[in-house]
């Protein structure tokens, strides 16, 4: 009998067929991995499965019985559970009040609490957490809670966990105490979800795989079956025997960058708990540097590091010879960094303002003096990048929230050139933005470097990154794990050393 | 069941130093945040003791307890609000028109005296909550309605306010003037009331919600707390210890004075900050908010037995407290987190 069983499940949002007739069973006692780049539809499926979101179509079978939650809780009472990434407790509370709260031990109507710390402190010890319950939820390792957020899963007799991305916070001997905690879940009859990225780690503790890509299912079935290299192609969308389509990209393919030229951002050693291990990697003016990896490689947080908005634990970045010690941000836009983030609406545009007040925004104070703005120097700056991006708005004073997506991000861009940078991160500069921006904005990346930039380009596209890349480092957990230049720039390169094995060291 | 882990007795061990560590740090922190206020006020009245003669007297000490009781109450239901991340501005209006009500019902007898001023106020309390918990407003514009409105209101029963109805009830003057031990009979119910109000917080799952609810919203409703309920009810006893607290001043004072009650709703919330209840919601005591009130309570009383100190330094000095306060609260948060 299946524990639960997802039968042609479609979810729609406008635009967007996030879900499309996606199928999958999950058997008791399975540790079932569910992969997929992001937007692939991982996050809308156990949303639907927790009760978050309605499906538009489809069945789920839960116990042999439809069902439909309509809740998070109506999905949690059933006994369906979810671990998220960022813990879901309350970090002011102590451990033993998350563990029980509401279903506290009661002695005449008022809680024991005597005898509420004596389970909490029993029940945590069988998953290798050993604090003092009574402290704050929040003073403990990120590990620690997730492994609280665990038990109390369990505690509520789930029968079904998700974990979503359950290890990415955690260190290597937390990685180890949660498989623990994971194969006896599996041997009590408990079917567990397993979101990851991690491909070693999918290895180690899964049975089965379902992967989803475009709100798609691409493959089902046993892990075992399944080669790494595989798994790779079908998550990235590219079958090995397929004919790479060249020219598909408004990329030139021609190298620009000067090989013997000094290089204009050098990376060294980067490092950042759990998330960067001694990145390292060069880019030379004129030069595209892709960042390739799949999802939670590190891809992301190397460029916010570089930025200044990204903890590093240590490591040193040159910018043009100069060292850029302790970034901030402020600091990296002074040495000439500027960089795109990958949430466009949450981190770089402000929709509210007019394009050109967006633009402006950036180069304020390299043109208002004691504090006023020239406004005559403001508007040659607008008008210059609104030309040279090509944004089509309606003039100077639209509203940016108002223009499509393509446009926002040429707004963004003439923000980071107007600062005049010398490196040019970008994080995904061509997500969800349509066709024809698509490859404008290539073009532009293109001539960019071709005007002596150093960029570092970062696409989940895999075609886009080969295409637009002089050169492509690839990450794997927080470690370069190959640079591909020349010739090995091609996605069966890039693919084929995502997938190697890790020969982890710790 | 087992599963073998932390086995390895070198990781255990160095797990175990690295947890002690952290252990003690936290403890420290949070003693200095529970308990910071009540150090104050053992330091501030052992400096009184020494200073001020008159400070000694045991007519003295009840005095301020006395003076102490109508604002212990509101920050009673203050704490409670504020732990859930809220705010409460209505209560300094509700204090005020639930004197005036006790004082007018005071005809009809020493029930109505009560009942009246509670049922008016819980009920302004629950449109609070109502609209706070379903409509998602912000408590500060939903309170401050309230502040606005109850006031109105008050000022509408009492002819703008220069009306002032007498305590007909000598059952219910007694109450605001007898004492017990030597002790009003008004500390004594406060007293009775903090130390319920403790109970409900502390032990109960209602005052589990209103910790889950303050420290984060979205985790406790996912985690099964009534979050919509919780909330409903920390406004409704809020205003309902309003209306109680203006009711006894009214039993005191013997006539539902109607000049009162300004900006009390904000030395509430000063008492119950400086009590070490963060004002960000989830974490908070009542037995700070005591020593919070208290301090404020004794810094008055020295104030007036300088004598010739303007009184409006009292104000000043619990100001800056309050931002001294505020200051290590920050500090002390940040450090516990970074443990």
């Amino acid at each position: 009998m299946a524990l639960l069983e997802v039968i042609d499940v479609s979810k729609i949002f406008p635009g967007v067929r996030a879900l499309d007739q996606v199928s999958f069973t999950l058997q008791p006692g399975e540790v079932h991995a569910l992969v997929g780049e992001n937007g692939a539809g991982k996050s809308t499926l156990i949303k639907v499965l927790t009760g978050v979101y309605q499906p538009d179509g489809g069945d789920v079978r839960y116990l042999d019985q439809p069902v439909q939650f309509g809740t998070p809780m109506d999905a949690q009472r059933a006994g369906i559970s979810t671990i998220y990434q960022e813990v879901n407790l309350v970090p002011l509370m102590s451990v033993a009040q998350n563990l029980f709260l509401g279903r506290e031990p009661r002695r005449f109507g008022l809680i024991d609490r005597g005898r509420m710390e004596h389970q909490a402190r029993a029940i945590l010890t069988d998953y290798g957490v050993s604090a003092d319950v009574r402290r704050p939820l929040g003073t403990l390792a990120l590990g620690a809670q997730q492994m609280v957020a665990l038990a109390r899963a369990v505690m509520i007799d789930a029968k079904v966990v998700i974990m979503d991305e359950p290890t990415s916070s955690l260190e290597p001997r937390e990685v180890q105490t949660l498989f623990g905690v994971i194969r006896d879940l599996h041997s009590r009859g408990i079917g567990i979800i397993y979101v990851s990225h991690r491909l070693d780690e999918l290895y180690q503790i899964c049975d089965a795989v379902t992967i989803l890509r475009d709100g798609k299912l691409v493959h089902t079935g046993r892990l075992a079956d399944l080669e790494r290299i595989r798994l790779v192609s079908l998550m990235l969308g590219r079958d090995m025997a397929e004919v790479r389509r060249e020219g598909a990209t408004a990329f030139s393919g021609a190298a620009t960058g000067d090989v013997e030229a000094t290089p204009v951002l050098r990376v060294r050693e980067l490092n950042s708990r759990h998330k960067l291990h001694d990145v390292t990697f060069d880019v030379r003016p004129g030069e595209v540097v892709g960042l390739g990896g799949l999802l939670g490689a590190g891809r992301s947080e190397t460029i916010k590091a570089i930025g200044g908005a990204y903890h590093l634990d240590s490591g040193d970045i040159q910018v043009d010879g100069k060292d850029l010690r302790k970034p901030t941000p402020v600091r990296a836009v002074r040495f000439g960094v500027a960089v795109q983030p990958e949430d466009r609406k949450a981190e770089g545009i402000i929709p509210g303002l007019s394009v050109r007040e967006n633009i402006a925004l950036a180069v304020l104070p390299r043109l208002s003096r004691f504090g006023f703005v020239s406004d005559r120097k403001v508007d040659e700056v607008v008008d210059r990048y609104m030309k040279r991006l090509q944004i089509k708005a309606s003039g100077p004073d639209q509203v940016v929230g108002d223009l499509s997506g393509g446009n926002q991000q040429k707004v963004l861009l003439a923000r980071l050139l107007a600062t005049g940078p010398k490196v040019l991160l970008l994080d995904e500069p061509t997500r969800g933005i349509d066709v024809g921006a698509k490859a404008e904005v290539q073009s532009l990346i293109d001539e960019l470097a071709a005007e002596g930039l150093g960029v570092v380009l970062v696409s989940s596209d895999a075609e886009e990154l080969v295409e637009g890349s002089d050169r492509v480092v690839v990450l794997r957990d927080g470690v370069v794990v190959g640079t591909l230049t020349g010739a090995q720039v091609t996605t069966e390169d890039l693919m084929s050393t995502i997938a190697t094995e890790a020969t982890r060291e710790h | 069941m087992t599963m073998g882990i932390a086995s390895d007795p070198e990781v255990s061990a160095i797990v175990a130093e690295d947890v002690r560590k952290a252990e003690r740090t936290d403890r420290i922190v949070g003693t200095i945040q529970r308990q910071g206020a009540l150090a104050v006020l053992i330091v501030v009245a052992l400096i009184a003791l020494a200073t001020f003669p008159n400070f000694r007297s045991f007519d003295n000490a009840a005095t301020i307890l006395v003076a102490a009781a109508p604002p212990m109450l509101i920050a009673l239901g203050m704490t409670f609000v504020i732990i859930t991340g809220g705010i409460d501005l209505s209560v300094g209006s509700l204090y005020v028109l639930g004197g005036v009500l006790a004082a007018w019902a005071s005809q009809y007898g020493i029930l109505a005296a009560f009942a009246l001023p509670l049922a008016v106020c819980g009920a302004i309390g629950l449109a609070n909550g109502l609209l706070i918990a379903y409509t998602r407003m912000a408590p500060f514009i939903v309170t401050l309605a309230a502040l606005l409105g109850a006031r109105g209101l008050m000022r509408a029963i009492s002819s703008e306010g220069s009306e002032t109805y007498l305590v007909r009830d000598d059952a219910f003057r007694t109450l605001g003037n007898g004492s017990f031990l030597d002790i009003g009979y008004q500390v004594w119910l406060v007293a009775a009331l903090v130390v319920a109000g403790m109970v409900v917080l502390a032990r109960t799952r209602f005052g589990h919600s209103v910790y889950a609810v303050g420290g984060s919203e979205d985790a406790a409703g996912l985690m099964g707390v009534p979050v919509r309920r919780t909330k409903v009810w920390v406004y409704v006893l809020s205003g309902l210890l309003a209306g109680l607290a203006g009711a006894i001043n009214a039993a005191k004072l013997g006539s539902g004075v109607t000049v009162l009650g300004t900006g009390m709703e904000l030395d509430a919330i000063a008492a119950v900050v400086i009590g070490g209840t963060l004002l960000t919601g989830g974490a908070g005591t009542i037995a700070g908010t005591i020593a919070g009130v208290l301090l404020l309570g004794v810094i008055q009383n020295l104030i007036n037995q300088v004598g010739n100190v303007n009184s409006n330094w009292q104000q000043v000095i619990s100001g800056a407290f309050l931002a001294l306060v505020v200051v290590a609260q920050t500090y002390l948060v940040r450090l516990r987190r970074v443990t």
